[in-house]
């Protein structure tokens, strides 16, 4: 293929260039800046060089929120991929059904965040939330805001709620876009349903499936809001994960430094398993 | 090997069916000869791949009877029936290398590996994919990919048919040649029953030495390729073969004789049924030539094809169209064109009177 050389073309990127400028490149700037400097206020800041990072690279609260972020992240992607699959597979592919579950599969997923959180911190509630009083009815010990393996449970199970939508979603959209010719030409070579499923299905949402884990990752690590609502990282800091110790810190203790080092570390952990993600799962589309 | 008959085969995709254009299928009754290389030839939508469907048994007849060999085995599904079907996209496995795809369905039916090794490296010399057999089936080109899925209906020696549905759509037009040769030096080597389903008449002529012709739902005509150019049986077969397609003009039975523009024409027999709702002729464009006398047209477009000139005439009945050497003399603004008796038919209803 010839390309035509064509500078003017840079001036169509102006625009964009610009508005990113401003909503992204200035802000993470302002954060580089503030990760190698000191500050009490009144906009007075001393030069600290890499210290805030040595020090975070090292703090064992840095190493705490970032392990469960992790065991989180993990968590949930090991139950909404499975699950998702296995409900868009389940979907009905044709009449009236699929509009009745593309909405029901939607609806979570409108939700604002922080009304997510606040609904099912009164729905886990022990004494008055529904799931919180039957669970404690049918002689459970639980209550999420006290024993932190509750806690876990409550925000995993909100957020396995929240989100595996988005998995059926693109797995759904993966499976239609799949021509009826796979399956007639599987069913005449004798496949069983495992074969299909092996064999066509899952190749063939590959796409959407690598979309949806980069997507789930992204966001089950940068979780915030509806943990803060929930639990706010309680019991003690059972939940506490990254973002909300990154608040915490920035916030709460006016570390801005620090909380700058450490986002910048977050920023880049965030980037590179994505990286890795992507490049793992697309390995061989070199080839086709 | 089987001998395929479909009796009075109906279907519809709806559940409520009130007229004919409910239907997909309408009355289809075939016999196809056990190894015989059959066409099926129609314009889109006029019910092919749906007959073929039924054939394989992806889909249920709503009426009617699929029997192989006089058995019939409407009920069972497309692995009892042992057929292979080759779609217009290839179908592969992406995930699997060549050599598994080839392999794919004689696993599934339970054969032992050294069977398998023996079949896949015997069909893959013959398609000529011995060379790209460990290679993953995913890298392949559009045609080697469509090799793939011919293989995977070739490898099991035991198929009643081998079903084509528009297998060449996606391949480039110097390759659609190779591979159309390739199936009909195929179908010689393994003599089996073989279905092919096109739109396209040339690819229909070259592959079938009988052409199943289909229109809304029904079979119109079966015959040879000389058969349906030279003596169509229903006015769809003349327009739809043939380039031009065959000139359908209105026209008049009077007393056993037709009657065009107030001319009557020469017939050998004379027409006994008179009670059709419209009567046409039917004359190819090949057949018709200019003379002193006839039936007056005006000349209002030549175009060169090369080797032919296609002249549009029109005269007072409607336009006819009519097929000369490059080389001939056209006369100029009016003439006079006679139809050559031989090929000239009389359509009731669309149906040929003989």
């Amino acid at each position: 293929m010839n390309k035509t050389l064509n500078q003017k073309a840079w001036f169509f990127v102006i625009p964009v260039f610009a508005l990113v400028a401003f909503n992204a490149v200035v802000p993470l700037m302002t954060v580089v800046n503030y990760s190698f400097q000191e500050t009490f206020g009144s906009n007075v800041f001393q030069w600290e060089g890499t210290r805030w990072f040595k020090e975070i690279l090292h703090s064992e609260r840095f190493h705490a929120s970032l392990g469960r972020q992790f065991i989180f992240t993990f968590i949930i992607l090991l139950i909404q991929l499975p699950l998702g699959i296995a409900i868009a597979l389940t979907m009905p592919k044709k009449g009236w059904g699929v509009p009745v579950c593309l909405i029901l599969m939607s609806m979570p997923l409108l939700i604002p965040w922080n009304v997510v959180g606040a609904m099912w911190n009164i729905f886990a509630l022990p004494d008055i939330g529904f799931l919180g009083n039957s669970l404690n009815s049918l002689g459970f010990d639980y209550n999420f805001t006290q024993q932190s393996g509750d806690a876990w449970f409550t925000t995993i199970l909100m957020d396995v709620w929240h989100w595996t939508s988005l998995v059926v979603l693109l797995s759904y959209a993966g499976l239609n876009s799949i021509q009826p010719a796979y399956y007639q030409a599987a069913e005449i070579d004798g496949a069983g349903r495992w074969d299909i499923f092996r064999y066509i299905e899952l190749p063939k949402m590959k796409k959407v499936l690598t979309l949806a884990i980069l997507l789930r990752f992204m966001d089950s690590f940068m979780i915030y809001t509806e943990p803060f609502v929930l639990t706010g990282g309680g019991p003690g800091n059972a939940t506490n994960f990254l973002s909300l110790d990154l608040v915490k810190m920035a916030l709460g203790q006016f570390d801005l430094g620090p909380a700058a080092a450490m986002s910048l570390i977050y920023f880049l952990i965030v980037l590179l398993m994505c990286w890795v993600f992507y490049s793992l799962m697309m390995k061989d589309e070199g080839r086709t | 090997m089987a001998k395929i008959t479909l009796k009075d085969l109906s279907h519809s995709y709806l559940t409520k069916q009130s007229n004919d254009a409910d239907w997909a299928l309408r009355g289809v009754d075939i016999d196809w000869k056990d190894g015989g290389a059959y066409a099926l030839l129609g314009p889109s939508g006029c019910g092919k791949t749906t007959l073929l469907n039924i054939i394989s048994g992806l889909l249920k007849p709503t009426k009617g009877k699929v029997l192989f060999d006089d058995k019939d085995i409407t009920a069972l599904n497309p692995v009892e029936r042992d057929i292979a079907q080759i779609f217009q996209f290839p179908v592969i496995y992406d995930t699997m290398t060549v050599y598994e795809n080839l392999a794919f369905p004689l696993k599934n039916r339970g054969l032992s590996k050294t069977e398998i090794d023996s079949k896949v490296k015997e069909i893959g010399e013959m398609l000529e994919l011995t060379s790209t057999l460990n290679n993953k089936a995913a890298g392949l080109t559009a045609d080697g990919k469509q090799k793939i899925s011919l293989g995977r209906g070739l490898v099991r020696s035991d198929v009643n048919v081998i079903m084509f549905d528009e297998p060449l759509t996606v391949i480039d037009p110097h390759l659609k040649w190779v591979l159309r040769s390739k199936l009909k030096e195929l179908h010689q080597k393994i003599n089996r029953t073989m279905i092919y389903v096109t739109h396209d008449q040339i690819e229909a002529l070259t592959f079938a030495d009988q052409v199943v012709v289909m229109h809304e739902g029904q079979i119109v005509q079966t015959g040879t390729p000389v058969e349906l150019f030279e003596k169509p049986k229903h006015t769809f077969v003349g327009h739809f073969i043939g380039s031009p397609g065959m000139n359908i003009l209105p026209c008049e039975i009077e007393n056993g004789q037709i009657n065009f523009e107030g001319k009557i024409l020469p017939n050998s027999t004379s027409i006994k049924k008179t009670n059709f709702s419209k009567t046409q002729l039917g004359i190819r464009p090949e057949f018709i030539n200019f003379s002193d006398e006839g039936i007056e047209v005006k000349i209002k477009r030549v175009s060169d094809t090369g080797r032919h000139k296609v002249i549009d005439t029109e005269c007072s009945s409607g336009s006819i169209k009519i097929l000369a050497n490059a080389s001939a003399e056209i006369p100029s603004d009016s003439a006079h064109i006679t139809f050559d008796q031989k090929y000239t038919y009389l359509y009731g209803d669309d149906w040929i009177i003989e």
